[in-house]
């Protein structure tokens, strides 16, 4: 296609994402956080590392349930949001990731009002491990979300960007282990370093195997929002690298890495949504070589 | 997975989900653009039948498109090229660019009714059904407007309505189907370019129709969506065409996201287990 000259006057083939700002951002962030805090909540229970875990469950109910709030303001009909529960389908990711977040939301926040209120600790106890246990998919289930559309800039992408979820994840929710709990913050400093790692890595892998699409990520708001959240990854993985001696390192590597798991999945976001637009991100890989 | 119930061909949709075996034959529309003359019939009626709001009275300056495009409250849109291009001389006389002449295509675009719909598919509700027809249909009543179907749709046709909140697109006139009659595109349609029929019957007359069509030297004639091995299992509603998909806005070979579901699915699964391992690792070591 020369221009636009040969589309249907540069109009997009598509429908760009009716998603909103910054709805859909932040569920996919909180949902991140969430899960992975959930998790570092359960062993650091089985470590005897009580802040520690007392943090992750807090984290882990706050996001869930920010997230939870997040999708359903993002609705055209909230009032009809138990609809999602209606029925499980395993080739819509929305349904079985309804199925995901609403046990996990419930069990995230069964655990933190025991936690808070110290009433049935062994409920409290239970359900925080059950939580535990499913929040793994709580970090990637909405890469698989993004990925099943016809947005050119997700579908492409569907290999990679699981793992940048997760290492986003893993590191933001290490980041909230490092400030909440700093005494026991060993383990959750690994998390940041480990995470903050996995999605520079997986990052990198996206954008080498995007083809043409990938240079949605590298302009436009897009991309300098990607760019900027690699530098607060870098930032923030150097920081947490000097934080077991400097507070100062650990509350800039807490907010940095943080900043920087946000900024992924708008960047991504609206990246994604820019490939929409554009008809030639449709209509060019189509195309007989 | 090249061949599973997400993708490839499917000989009978409706059966598939589960409709008794004499359930009516799949029917859809076979838009022949080749004698369409763009007089918006379709789309008025459509809105008619339909309830439609109207979308308000933008000057788009697109040719005679101030329709633009498929939307929650426009299932039929007819697409207008204007193309300057030189055509054979005949050695008359002739005023101004004489070797330039306009020609006209014009489509009336509609929901596909795809055989794998990806809008079906990805709908968490449940709101999105096929139907016995074998058309895909929404159920406002269960839709919660989430939105999902918008962007999964590799045609960009279905979208949320403004005045309502749900998602909505054709529906292939399916009160009328009940009653026996035709969808009120096709029949207010004043040179057939629309027709309506059982798909398997459609499929067979567009062949002869581009045949006849290249016979008469109009070699740019081809058929889109009729193919039941592309990537959305073929078309409920599929078209002639005489030039390149993308002209007319539509995709040239689209593909049901959901084809790759199942990888999707299995590259999550491996991210989460690294997730999860990596923070069991973080606890190993000496406790601090």
């Amino acid at each position: 296609m020369t221009g636009g000259a040969d589309a249907y006057y540069g109009r997009p083939v598509i429908k760009p994402p009716v998603w909103k700002v910054p709805d859909v951002p932040l569920y996919l962030y909180l949902g991140g956080v969430a899960g992975a805090s959930s998790t570092m909540a359960l062993l650091a229970d089985l470590t005897g590392r009580d802040r520690l875990a007392c943090a992750g469950r807090l984290a882990a109910a706050v996001g869930a349930t920010a997230s939870v709030g997040a999708l359903v303001h993002d609705l055209h009909r909230p009032l009809r949001f138990l609809n999602m529960l209606r029925v499980i389908k395993p080739t819509s990711p929305l349904s079985v990731g309804s199925w995901i977040l609403a046990p996990f939301s419930g069990l995230a926040g069964a655990a933190a009002a025991s936690q808070l209120t110290g009433l049935l600790p062994w409920a409290g106890r239970a359900s925080a491990t059950a939580a535990g246990v499913i929040a793994p998919a709580m970090t990637t289930y909405t890469a698989v979300l993004l990925a099943d559309t016809a947005v050119p800039g997700w579908h492409e992408v569907y290999r990679e960007l699981p793992f940048v979820f997760a290492g986003s994840a893993v590191s933001s929710a290490g980041a909230v282990g490092m400030l909440a709990a700093p005494q026991e913050s060993a383990p959750a400093r690994r998390m940041a370093v480990g995470g903050a790692v996995l999605e520079l890595l997986a990052a990198r892998r996206m954008d080498r195997n995007a083809g043409m699409v990938g240079e949605v990520y590298r302009q436009g708001r897009a991309g300098a929002v990607l760019r900027a959240a690699r530098v607060l990854t870098g930032v923030g993985l150097g920081a947490a690298l000097l934080a077991g001696r400097s507070r100062v390192a650990r509350v800039a590597a807490g907010v940095c890495l943080n900043a920087a798991a946000a900024a992924t999945r708008y960047g991504i976001f609206e990246g994604g949504r820019e490939s929409a637009r554009d008809p030639r991100y449709t209509v060019v890989p189509q195309r007989p070589a | 997975m090249a061949r599973n119930r997400l993708s490839g061909p499917l000989a009978d949709p409706a059966g598939e989900v589960g409709y008794p075996a004499d359930h009516p034959e799949r029917v859809g529309f076979f838009t022949d653009t080749s004698i369409c003359i763009g007089c918006k019939a379709c789309e008025v009626a459509c809105k008619e039948w339909n309830l439609l709001p109207e979308d308000g009275l933008d000057f788009t300056g697109m040719s005679y498109d101030n329709t633009e495009d498929l939307s929650g409250t426009t299932w039929r849109h007819v697409a207008f090229v204007e193309q300057e291009r030189p055509t054979v001389d005949l050695g008359m006389p002739a005023m101004g660019r004489d070797s330039d002449q306009v020609r006209w295509l014009m489509s009336s675009d509609v929901c596909k009714h795809c055989t794998h719909a990806a809008c079906l598919d990805v709908c968490p509700t449940g709101a999105l059904i096929r139907t016995e027809y074998g058309t895909v249909l929404v159920q406002d009543e269960v839709c919660n407007g989430c939105g999902y179907c918008v962007p999964a749709c590799p045609y960009g046709v279905i979208d949320i309505r403004p005045d309502t909140g749900g998602a909505a697109k054709c529906t292939l006139c399916q009160e009328r189907l009940g009653a026996g009659s035709m969808p009120a595109c096709a029949t207010a349609c004043p040179t057939e370019s629309i027709q309506y029929g059982p798909l398997d019957e459609l499929r067979a007359r567009a062949e002869r129709r581009v045949s006849e069509l290249h016979e008469q030297g109009v070699t740019s004639a081809r058929l889109y969506g009729h193919d039941p091995d592309d990537g959305v299992g073929g078309a409920g509603a599929f078209f002639l065409l005489l030039d390149e998909p993308e002209v007319y806005g539509l995709p040239p070979d689209p593909v049901v996201t959901t084809r790759d579901l199942p990888s999707m699915w299995w590259h999550a699964a491996g991210a989460a287990l690294t997730a999860a391992a990596m923070i069991a690792g973080s606890f190993l070591g000496r406790k601090r």
